[in-house]
């Protein structure tokens, strides 16, 4: 009876297995500078700051991938907000998400292949890779070469402002991504939906 | 009103100068004369066998420049009180070649007035640091000490940054890319270039900007502010951590000597440094911490509610 939906082609597969790799590196390693101690070392400072760079650098391309693929497939029409409902699309999938789902209800949103996400998804999705992640990025980059960041802004060091937007961006980054996979355990099965970020194909409920 | 505060400003600025002015104006006028050649590019003198003006290039390490020496942390002397009179006539007999100089401690040892500087302790130091003239023959103080311009930056209150720029220049002046030619006259074995011995470190010069050499070289003594205990480089700081952690030795060498309570400010856990730097690891804030476990622990609360309710229905639907 379930019948399957190709969603996830495999330039978007390649790019999403290359982002979490990296995602994953950058917060361990993250942390772990921002946390180093003496007496705790998670990650070997040197090591940590190379692991770091060279993952900030790895997801920066690797998000070049997911614009260009947004850019010039169809995948990109998948993050268009219809703003006129916008409101009472997010109300009806939340209440479904809070009550709905745990009385096996149908989901307001099925998965089509026309539209993927349920206005959740997408305004997430949007929020995390077209506002975070960008902020992320720049002010990483920027950390890179800190020879580029303002010495004083504000009557502090302007290297601190930039670091304190970064790490606050990636906190909500990895706020981000713990309830990303957790919703995406919700699916026909816990694992379904990962299943289908390796073979491209959805499986409906 | 802004006219007022500049005019004030301006004022205040002349009286200054005045008063610095009185102070020195007897030593400028003695030194005048010295630093006319000196203090000169181009210094000239009369040709005693046919009165004509001789006009030659003063060389580099001749010069001083006289902006940094009244500035410098010994301004109140004449060039006199160090150099033997007998400079003033030119050209400079022959014999002043071999003048002793005196040395820090002939003036400073054993004195109360300058018992906190701890001037006995900072020899010991520098008798046992790398560049004692026991392994470097020649080397003394006035190396690092510039004569004619040396100030004191640490304990008068400058900024970090500059007292890191005045610092490093010292070391620099011998130690850059492919050190200066006093090396030749000192070292008995040729060093790496800077970047190759440092190459371990990333961020290189943003580093030698904003840390001092003698945080990584030289050993902190108890009682003395600066340290000056440069020892052989296989022994210098090369642990990340011993920076980049909260407690930061930077903490330990920057303020010493200054209040605690100086540390704590909006949060941040080591406050002092933000002004100046922003060191990973070490600049930490309790508020931005506090508030990210919150929100982190209410996400995990929420995931892990949903989580079992989601349990608890399968159960159900199951059971029917
Ligand atoms: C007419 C220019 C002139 C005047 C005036 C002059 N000097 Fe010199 N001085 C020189 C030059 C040129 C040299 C380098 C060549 C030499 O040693 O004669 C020199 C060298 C020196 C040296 C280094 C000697 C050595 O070889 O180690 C000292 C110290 C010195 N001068 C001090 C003074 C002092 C102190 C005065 C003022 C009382 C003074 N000079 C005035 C031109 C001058
Ligand atoms: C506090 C003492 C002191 C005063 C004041 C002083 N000198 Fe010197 N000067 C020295 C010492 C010490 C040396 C030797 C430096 C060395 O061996 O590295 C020296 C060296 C020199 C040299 C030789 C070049 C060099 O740098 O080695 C010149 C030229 C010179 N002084 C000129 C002057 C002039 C001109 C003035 C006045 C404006 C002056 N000095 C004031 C201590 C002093
Ligand atoms: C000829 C004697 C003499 C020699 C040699 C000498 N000093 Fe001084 N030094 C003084 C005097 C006098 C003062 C006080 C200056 C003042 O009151 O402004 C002083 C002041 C100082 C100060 C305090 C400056 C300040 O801003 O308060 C320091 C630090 C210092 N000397 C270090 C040294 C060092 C290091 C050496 C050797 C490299 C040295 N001195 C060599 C006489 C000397
Ligand atoms: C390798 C370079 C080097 C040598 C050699 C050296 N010093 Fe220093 N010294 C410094 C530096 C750098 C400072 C820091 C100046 C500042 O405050 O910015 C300093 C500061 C000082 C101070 C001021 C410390 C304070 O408490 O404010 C004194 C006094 C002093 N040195 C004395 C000496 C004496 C005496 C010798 C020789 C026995 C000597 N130094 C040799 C580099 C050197
Ligand atoms: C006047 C020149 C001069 C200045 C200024 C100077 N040094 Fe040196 N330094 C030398 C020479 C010469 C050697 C010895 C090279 C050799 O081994 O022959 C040396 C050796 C060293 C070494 C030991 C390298 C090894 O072989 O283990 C260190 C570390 C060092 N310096 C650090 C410093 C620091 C830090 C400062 C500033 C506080 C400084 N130096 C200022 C000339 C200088
Ligand atoms: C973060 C710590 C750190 C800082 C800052 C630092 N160094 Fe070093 N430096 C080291 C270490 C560690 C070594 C030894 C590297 C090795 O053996 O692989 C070294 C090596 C050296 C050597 C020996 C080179 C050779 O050929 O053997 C010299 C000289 C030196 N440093 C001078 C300086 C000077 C001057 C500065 C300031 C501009 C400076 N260092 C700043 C940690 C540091
Ligand atoms: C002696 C203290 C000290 C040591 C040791 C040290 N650092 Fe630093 N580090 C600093 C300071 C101070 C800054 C400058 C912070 C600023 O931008 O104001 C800095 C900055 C940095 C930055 C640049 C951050 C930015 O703004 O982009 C990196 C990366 C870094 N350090 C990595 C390391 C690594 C890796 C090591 C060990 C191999 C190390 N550091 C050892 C003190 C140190
Ligand atoms: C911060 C890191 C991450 C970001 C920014 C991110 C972003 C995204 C985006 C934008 C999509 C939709 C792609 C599309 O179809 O156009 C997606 C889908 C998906 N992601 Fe992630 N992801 C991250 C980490 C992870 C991790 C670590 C996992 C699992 C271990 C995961 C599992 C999935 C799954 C299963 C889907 C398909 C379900 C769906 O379309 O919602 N993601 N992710």
């Amino acid at each position: 009876m379930s019948e399957k939906l190709y969603l996830y082609p495999l330039w978007l597969r390649l790019w999403h297995g290359l982002n979490a790799l990296f995602f994953l590196t950058l917060l361990v390693t993250g942390i772990s500078m921002q946390y180093s101690d003496i007496d705790f070392p998670l990650v070997r400072f040197d090591l940590a700051v190379t692991g770091h760079n060279i993952a900030g650098i790895g997801i920066t391309l690797s998000y070049f991938m997911f614009i260009t693929g947004n850019l010039f497939t169809s995948n990109g029409r998948q993050y268009r907000i219809n703003i006129r409902s916008l409101f009472s699309d997010l109300l009806a999938q939340g209440r479904y998400y809070l009550f709905g789902i745990f009385s096996k209800q149908i989901p307001p949103f099925p998965v089509t292949l026309k539209s993927k996400f349920n206005p959740l998804q997408r305004v997430s999705y949007i929020g995390a890779m077209y506002v975070l992640f960008p902020i992320v990025a720049i002010t990483g980059w920027a950390l890179l070469f800190p020879e580029t960041i303002a010495r004083q802004a504000f009557g502090y060091s302007g290297t601190l402002l930039t670091a304190l937007l970064h790490i606050v961006m990636g906190f909500f980054m990895s706020i981000f991504m713990i309830v990303h996979v957790y919703m995406c355990t919700v699916g026909k099965t816990p694992l379904s939906n990962f299943k289908s970020m390796i073979n491209g194909y959805h499986e409906a409920h | 009103m802004k006219k007022v505060l500049n005019l004030i400003l301006f004022l205040g600025f002349t009286f200054w100068c005045f008063a610095q002015d009185h102070v020195n104006s007897e030593n400028r006028i003695a030194n005048r004369h010295c630093l006319d050649c000196h203090g000169q590019r181009v210094y000239s003198f009369v040709n005693p066998d046919d009165g004509s003006t001789v006009r030659k290039l003063m060389p580099v390490d001749f010069r001083v420049d006289s902006a940094l020496f009244y500035t410098g942390a010994h301004h109140i002397f004449k060039c006199v009180d160090c150099h033997v009179p007998e400079y003033d006539s030119f050209p400079h007999p022959n014999q002043l070649r071999f003048e002793p100089m005196y040395a820090c401690l002939d003036c400073h040892g054993g004195d109360d007035t300058y018992a906190k500087y701890h001037f006995e302790t900072i020899d010991e130091q520098f008798q046992k640091s790398v560049h004692s003239p026991e392994t470097l023959n020649g080397f003394t103080c006035w190396n690092c000490h510039d004569p004619h311009s040396f100030r004191i930056n640490q304990r008068t209150g400058e900024s970090i940054a500059n007292t890191i720029a005045y610092d490093n220049a010292v070391c620099m002046k011998c130690h850059f890319e492919t050190g200066s030619e006093v090396m030749l006259l000192l070292a008995n074995e040729k060093l790496k270039p800077m970047s190759v011995s440092h190459d371990w470190l990333p961020n290189q010069e943003l580093h030698f900007r904003q840390v001092r050499c003698i945080e990584c070289h030289a050993a902190m003594h108890d009682s003395l502010l600066v340290a000056h205990l440069v020892s052989p480089a296989d022994s210098a700081v090369k642990q990340c951590k011993e920076c980049h952690s909260r407690n930061t030795m930077l903490l330990s060498s920057w303020y010493r000597f200054q209040n605690i309570e100086n540390r704590n400010k909006n949060g941040f856990v080591n406050g002092v440094l933000l002004n100046e730097a922003y060191v990973i690891g070490a600049s930490r804030n309790e508020i931005l911490n506090i508030l990210s476990l919150i929100l982190f622990g209410l996400t995990l609360g929420g995931i892990l509610v949903h989580a079992l309710f989601r349990l608890k229905m399968n159960k159900r639907k199951r059971h029917e």
